[in-house]
């Protein structure tokens, strides 16, 4: 829900609901954001191609 | 093609005896997607469900399998935020049995609902007053974070890990996994609590009414508490029937002991603050409410005193003790026994927090209202066990989940010239020996 749906109202409940959600869910998308962003320089810059762990 | 999947310096089945095991399990999987689209087609008619059982055995199903996949969060807590470094010997599986465990509830739980296309109208007319609202949230969230840990695993596989981007993203995923392991412990604590509060809030059911803590009534607390103490011998306990399986040792004693010792003080712990509630509930709320000991255990057949005593003794305190007795940790049997024990323990206390809540009477001229699943409930409730022991095959098969085998079960030439011979397998003697 955002807040431009009709049913949003502008109070605690939905505020701390809502905003947790998205919180948890941006942290989770930029993180993954940030790690493929790096492999792909990474790999552009000839990293990784025999290196094992 | 086979061989040349699985991982360096390890030695596995051989792919006809790998198949039967598929096939065997996959036709307990079949039986189970078979009544799963019974009640998605024809609808929740097919459970025996009623007036009094809104809740039944998959929302039990549903809690048990959380608060044994609370092994992922609370390991992957200590391994990447408190620094527990041995354990990342056992982490990969805790996250692979978590992964297991949490998409088994989205399962069940989209077969709950009765109408899986409408799941999505949890996030979009979300009624942001209930507990449970806040369960689906933090559950599909920790859900994704399980996923983005298992991704790796995936990755490492021997052919993929050869892509240099593939390579290269796994390494960056697993520098920065203590952020998604910390926002995965803080979803947890949140959705393993609520779970507990929406049993605790029911001041109209006095089986299971508790005081609160500002707006968290205690079982909140003690949701958290026994998934963290009890998830991770739910891990142990799988970790010792694949080594038994497998034939081989897996994980070096010294991790098993580290984890086992955490999770005996965090269920010692856990149950005092367990018997000081029930405690307090049987003396003081319960008679509050009008209600004794007696009018939840005493007064029929099937819900009697054993179930109290099968939960805070047998299946709380005794493994407990066990494992924080290093003599009896320190014994392989015992410590098997222990964990058999503990997950027995929070299963139970999973049950009589959701089944002998709605079976409990309310009113004077209620009375106990048992209930029987149906069959599609039954097979419904046994197909996550099948998929998860299918995923666990093939996940140990193909992907370096155990990064102690090789060291622990060395390769002879004798092992490496008859499994190449059957063709089916491919073990490096270098790796292995190194």
């Amino acid at each position: 829900m955002f807040p431009f749906n009709f049913e949003w109202i502008w109070d605690m409940s939905h505020m701390v609901f809502m905003g947790g959600l998205w919180y948890a869910l941006s942290i989770l998308g930029l993180g993954i954001t940030f790690c493929i962003v790096k492999a792909a320089m990474d790999t552009a810059k000839g990293k990784g191609g025999t290196h094992h762990h | 093609m086979d061989s040349a999947l699985i991982p360096k310096g390890v030695k596995r089945c051989p792919i006809w005896q790998f198949a039967l095991g598929l096939g065997i399990v996959g036709a307990v999987l079949l039986w189970g997607v078979y009544a799963m689209l019974l009640c998605w087609f024809k609808g929740l008619n097919q459970t025996n469900m009623n007036d009094y059982y809104g809740f039944a055995l998959w929302i039990w199903a549903d809690l048990a399998v959380i608060a044994l996949g609370g092994g992922a969060f609370f390991t992957g807590l200590l391994r990447y935020v408190i620094g527990k470094d041995e354990l990342k010997n056992i982490i990969n599986y805790a996250v692979l049995i978590g992964f297991i465990c949490y998409s088994s509830a989205l399962l069940i739980l989209a077969i709950d609902i009765g109408q899986p296309l409408r799941g999505w109208f949890i996030f979009w007319h979300a009624n942001v007053h209930s507990m449970l609202t806040e369960v689906a949230f933090c559950l599909s969230c920790y859900f994704g974070v399980l996923t983005i840990e298992y991704l790796p695993l995936v990755l490492e596989n021997r052919q993929l890990d050869k892509v240099p981007f593939v390579h290269n993203l796994t390494h960056t995923m697993h520098e920065h996994m203590a952020i998604f392991a910390a926002t995965g412990a803080f979803l947890s604590f949140f959705h393993q609590g609520s779970l507990g509060g929406v049993a605790g809030v029911l001041f109209g059911r006095p089986f299971a009414y508790r005081e609160h803590l500002f707006i968290w009534p205690w079982t909140f607390f003690l949701f958290t508490w026994s998934a963290a103490a009890f998830g991770p011998c739910f891990t142990l306990l799988v970790t010792r029937i694949t080594e038994r399986i497998a034939g081989k040792k897996l994980v070096k004693d010294n991790v098993v002991q580290l984890l086992a010792k955490i999770s005996g003080w965090m269920m010692f712990t856990y149950i005092i603050a367990k018997i000081l509630d029930t405690a307090y509930w049987a003396f003081t709320t319960a008679p509050s409410l009008g209600f004794t000991l007696k009018d939840f255990y005493g007064t029929n057949g099937f819900y009697n005193y054993g179930w109290l005593v099968a939960e805070i003794i047998v299946g709380g305190l005794i493994p407990a003790l066990m494992l924080i007795t290093p003599k009896i940790r320190a014994n392989r049997g015992m410590l098997t026994l222990a964990t058999v024990l503990a997950v027995i323990g929070v299963c139970l206390n999973r049950w009589v927090m959701v089944l002998q809540v709605m079976a409990a009477p309310v009113m004077t001229f209620d009375e106990w209202a048992l209930y029987v699943p149906s069959w599609q409930e039954v097979a419904t409730t046994i197909l996550p066990v099948a998929y998860g022991v299918i995923l666990i095959m093939i996940s140990y098969r193909y992907l370096p989940i155990f990064p102690q085998e090789a060291e622990l079960n060395p390769i002879t030439p004798e092992d490496a010239e008859g499994v190449q011979a059957s063709g089916d397998s491919e073990p490096v003697l270098a790796t292995a020996q190194a």
